[in-house]
């Protein structure tokens, strides 16, 4: 859109950016302040420089967390991902009663707290009184997620799939939605094949859509806190403390206010750091689009 | 290439049609001829993009058959009917290049190589977009991108018909006459039966050698242009056709004479017990601006200067009648009536004309 | 036949995504003897006593009303923050504009985690810890930059020329902006005001960490519950089903305007 340069804008952007710069700005600043600083209580500081970050830089724990949230962010992408696609193209494509009772459907695990969705999947694995849980039991797997580490992260796994791919699912019936039949039609008359209606239509058009699908879960899934928690509490051991859960138990469990202000600084680069590229690549796709 | 035949075509929307109404396209019989080329010409929603998707069977059909040289394709689907398509918006693939778009169809179809890159550059040259077949389609300008549709319309050469929806809506107006003047010529050369969908009846008119006309779901004629010009079959096509359309006056036909309001015209044909709403057609370029009082009396309201010719407006007792004058002809303060051509005056009852 | 695969698809899917909510609400409808004592597909004694106790004990249904009480606030704080501030990026171009845009998307990118602890001594240094208030305006962190992109994309959808024909007409901008423009971006201002709602209503560590009794979410009360009491299972299956029912009844309301709401209005 053509777009007039009006700097008394900023008047209308103050109260967002007031609201915004006190949730934000200000907790950022007190964890910059305390990744610079260490104490012995009684409120007295004293400056280390940058020794904070060198430790979380050079330690074991955190590069173990680290790997774990890549390995699981990655599996989860490549899971949710294509299946998320796989379903919005088999959604129903006439509007109807069918269609309205899929798409609330679909969508009724997102609006779940995290908690209760650990809940659900806490109870669902158990071996007692779990559907899967005895399920697998009785037909003679091993499995319990609470003892092995393999079986945690299957079931942290399924969950997140459970829990998230429906977003992939709407985001992409979105965009197929906006696909004319003319296209269709044409695709018919040129004797396209499945693969390249699929390849030549349906995914140029999604393209948009699905990147903003991929950067929502990759920010999310690499976030994951309250689910894992509420179900494995990070363990059995350390198996499925993500970054996340690490940070809290050192910030909050063991009162390392110095290194966990280091970690967080850190991990928020990470994140910041990935999904710029994201966005930037998303920002050059709409502009592609537009033309 | 192929005679295309519909027999005892109709179609619904709704499932279990009752009335006549219900039908979005009304009991048909007609026969494309090989090679012809058609224009499909009626206002929005009259039913013929209904027709043009029954044909190319992206609709099945509610009742009868279509046969494409005799064979009954009614069932089939559209990838087995051979035929092409061009639709109302440029539909192309954004991220293959022109050529890989011209190239797909006949790649689907598992064509040699080497007659496919040859074949990809002469329609290429036929469409002027030899310069920019190495581009990716989703950088073009809304009329290239038709132009490329128009293209991978007219890349197989054994289609059975070429159908065109509409193609030239988003055009500029001079790559309009350009693309038409192309597609005429196309035509001649390549001999392939052509249907054209549109509601425009300068691109009917010109591009065709033969007009249907449809209305309400009804093909109310079909045949050259000056035969729709000249004995319109329906007062739908004496209205639709033409700038302005036929004159159509309530009068009462009675042998030779027909009173308009309370004026006697004389008609060159006597006509026997005519029922109905009962109208007679005059083009307005048939009608002629006199001063004889035995004439009809008319109220002149305005007079349109269009260039090379002039249009009045003008009224008896209520009812509009449009006059075209050539641009020279003076109006002088007496000349309050008109007559008509007896040739060119037609009679309607029930809007379908009635011979004499 | 290929209708009959999509539908098959779709089955299976929406089977996987409700079996486990069926088991949590079967779970609910049973009592902990019978939870424990067997495995069963569904209840055998029926007993709605669990949500009984929810219903009577304070400490329960007080969780329900402290999370819709702050849920409420902070939709309403983010959403008439961000309009204003959408309208401003869709419309203008000022100084320092995209990396003033950027930098409010990176805080839907901040995890939770980071600022749990610079918010709680924040909050308890001016007074508002563990009150309703603090928790929405903790949530506008990430609730806000989601907003503004959401109202954004659909501001972007409508016409430029629509404001200035409007101005042309004599109407002024807050006359302008109530009675033009907003009918025009509703549904993106439903959408918005949806997405504030769930992931204010779905989060959990913010909530936790920011109040203890006063305005204690029911998230929080759930999660305590388990390791304090550790096992009624019974009450926490309720008291999870009872936390699936409002987010229905929201997406029952958009039903509608899911599928572009979900593409954040960029379809």
């Amino acid at each position: 859109m053509r777009k007039t340069t009006n700097q008394k804008a900023w008047f209308m952007v103050l109260p967002m950016l007031v609201l915004v710069a006190f949730s934000a700005i200000i907790p950022l600043m007190t964890v910059v302040n305390y990744s610079v600083q260490d104490t012995f209580g009684n409120n007295e500081f004293f400056w280390v420089g940058l020794e904070w970050f060198e430790e979380i830089l050079a330690s074991e724990r955190v590069h173990d967390a680290l790997i774990r949230q890549i390995i699981f962010t990655l599996i989860i992408l490549a899971i949710e991902v294509p299946l998320g696609i796989f379903v919005a193209l088999n959604m129903p494509k006439k509007s109807g009663l069918w269609t309205t009772l899929c798409l609330v459907l679909i969508a009724l695990p997102l609006l779940i707290p995290w908690n209760v969705v650990g809940t659900i999947w806490q109870i669902f694995g158990r071996i007692d009184i779990g559907l899967l849980g005895y399920m697998l039991d009785q037909l003679g797997f091993d499995y319990n997620y609470t003892q092995d580490a393999t079986d945690a992260w299957i079931t942290i796994i399924i969950m997140d799939v459970w829990h998230w791919t429906s977003l992939v699912v709407l985001l992409c019936y979105a965009g197929l939605k906006s696909i004319p039949d003319a296209y269709y039609q044409a695709a018919k008359i040129d004797q396209a094949s499945r693969w390249s209606i699929f390849r030549y239509i349906e995914l140029p058009k999604m393209k948009g859509v699905l990147l903003i699908a991929i950067l929502l879960r990759f920010m999310d899934s690499f976030m994951i806190y309250t689910e894992p928690f509420v179900v494995t509490g990070g363990g059995p051991g350390n198996a499925t403390t993500f970054l996340s859960i690490d940070l809290v138990k050192m910030a909050i469990g063991q009162f390392d206010l110095g290194p966990a202000a280091a970690f967080s600084l850190i991990y928020f680069l990470v994140i910041l750091l990935i999904s710029w590229v994201f966005y930037t690549v998303m920002v050059q796709s709409d502009k592609g689009a537009g033309a | 290439m192929a005679k295309i035949t519909l027999s005892n075509l109709a179609h619904s929307y709704q499932k279990n049609p009752e009335t006549e109404n219900d039908y979005a396209l009304k009991t048909l019989n007609h026969v494309w001829e090989d090679g012809a080329a058609y224009a499909l010409l009626g206002p929005s929603g009259c039913g013929k993009t209904t027709l043009l998707n029954i044909i190319s069977g992206l609709l099945k059909p509610s009742k009868g058959q279509v046969l494409f040289n005799e064979q009954d394709v009614t069932e089939k689907k559209t990838a087995e009917r051979n035929i092409a398509q061009v639709f109302q918006f440029p539909v192309v693939y954004d991220t293959m290049t022109v050529y890989e778009n011209l190239a797909f169809p006949l790649k689907n179809r598992n064509l040699k190589p080497a007659y496919i890159e040859s074949r990809v550059h002469e329609i290429a040259r036929i469409i002027d977009a030899e310069d920019i077949l190495t581009k990716k389609a989703k950088e073009l300008t809304a009329d290239i991108k038709q132009k490329i549709s128009l293209g991978r319309g007219l890349v197989r050469e054994d289609v059975n018909a070429i159908l065109f929806d509409e193609p030239l809506t988003v055009i500029d107006p001079h790559m309009k006459w350009q693309l038409r003047t192309q597609l005429k010529a196309l035509h001649q050369n390549l001999g392939h039966t052509m249907i054209y969908v549109t509601h425009d009846q300068t691109e009917a008119l010109t591009f065709a050698d033969k007009v249907v006309v449809m209305s309400m779901g009804v093909v109310v004629q079909i045949g050259t242009p000056e035969e729709l010009f000249e004995k319109p079959q329906h007062t739908f096509v004496g209205y639709f056709i033409g700038s302005p359309g036929m004159n159509i006056l309530n009068a009462d036909v009675v042998g030779n004479k027909a009173i308009i309001g309370n004026h006697e015209i004389i008609l060159n044909n006597g006509y026997k017990n005519l029922q109905g709403k009962l109208e007679l057609g005059i083009r307005p370029e048939y009608v002629r601006l006199t001063d004889n009082p035995d004439d009809l009396p008319i109220t002149i309201n305005r007079v349109e200067d269009v260039g090379h010719y002039k249009i009045v407006r003008a009224t008896h007792q209520g009812q509009d009648i449009n006059i075209i004058l050539k641009e020279e002809t003076g109006i002088s303060e007496n000349m309050r009536y008109v007559s008509f051509d007896k040739a060119r005056t037609n009679i309607y009852t029930d809007d379908w004309l009635v011979t004499p | 036949m290929k209708i009959n695969k999509s539908a098959l698809v779709m089955t299976l899917y929406i089977l996987f995504l409700m079996l486990p909510i069926y088991w949590l609400i079967n779970m609910s409808l049973k009592t902990n003897q019978e939870i424990l004592s067997g495995f069963s597909l569904w209840p055998e004694n029926l007993t709605f006593d669990n949500y009984l106790v929810i219903f009577t004990d304070a400490s329960w249904y007080g969780g329900y009303i402290n999370s819709i009480t702050y849920v409420l606030m902070n939709t309403v704080i983010s959403i008439s923050v961000a309009l204003p501030a959408a309208y401003a990026f869709s419309r203008y171009n000022f100084m320092g504009d995209k990396h003033l845009f950027f930098w409010l998307l990176t805080n839907r990118m901040a995890p939770p985690a980071v600022f749990a602890l610079p918010f709680f001594q924040l909050y308890s240094s001016i007074g508002l810890f563990d009150t309703h208030i603090a928790v929405a305006l903790a949530h506008t962190l990430f609730n806000v930059p989601l907003a503004v992109w959401i109202l954004e994309g659909f501001m972007r959808g409508v016409p430029k020329e629509i404001d200035e024909t409007a101005y042309i007409d004599g109407y002024g901008f807050f006359t302008f902006f109530r009675k033009i423009f907003m009918p025009l971006i509703a549904s993106g201002v439903g959408v918005a005001a949806f997405f504030c709602f769930m992931f204010s209503w779905v989060e959990l560590l913010l909530s936790r960490t920011l109040t203890s009794v006063d305005a204690k979410s029911i998230a929080a009360t759930m999660t305590r519950t388990v390791s304090a009491s550790g096992l009624d299972w019974g009450v926490l299956a309720a008291a999870g089903v009872l936390t699936i029912i409002p987010g229905a009844l929201v997406i029952y309301f958009v039903r509608n305007h899911i599928a572009r709401g979900f593409a954040l209005g960029r379809v």
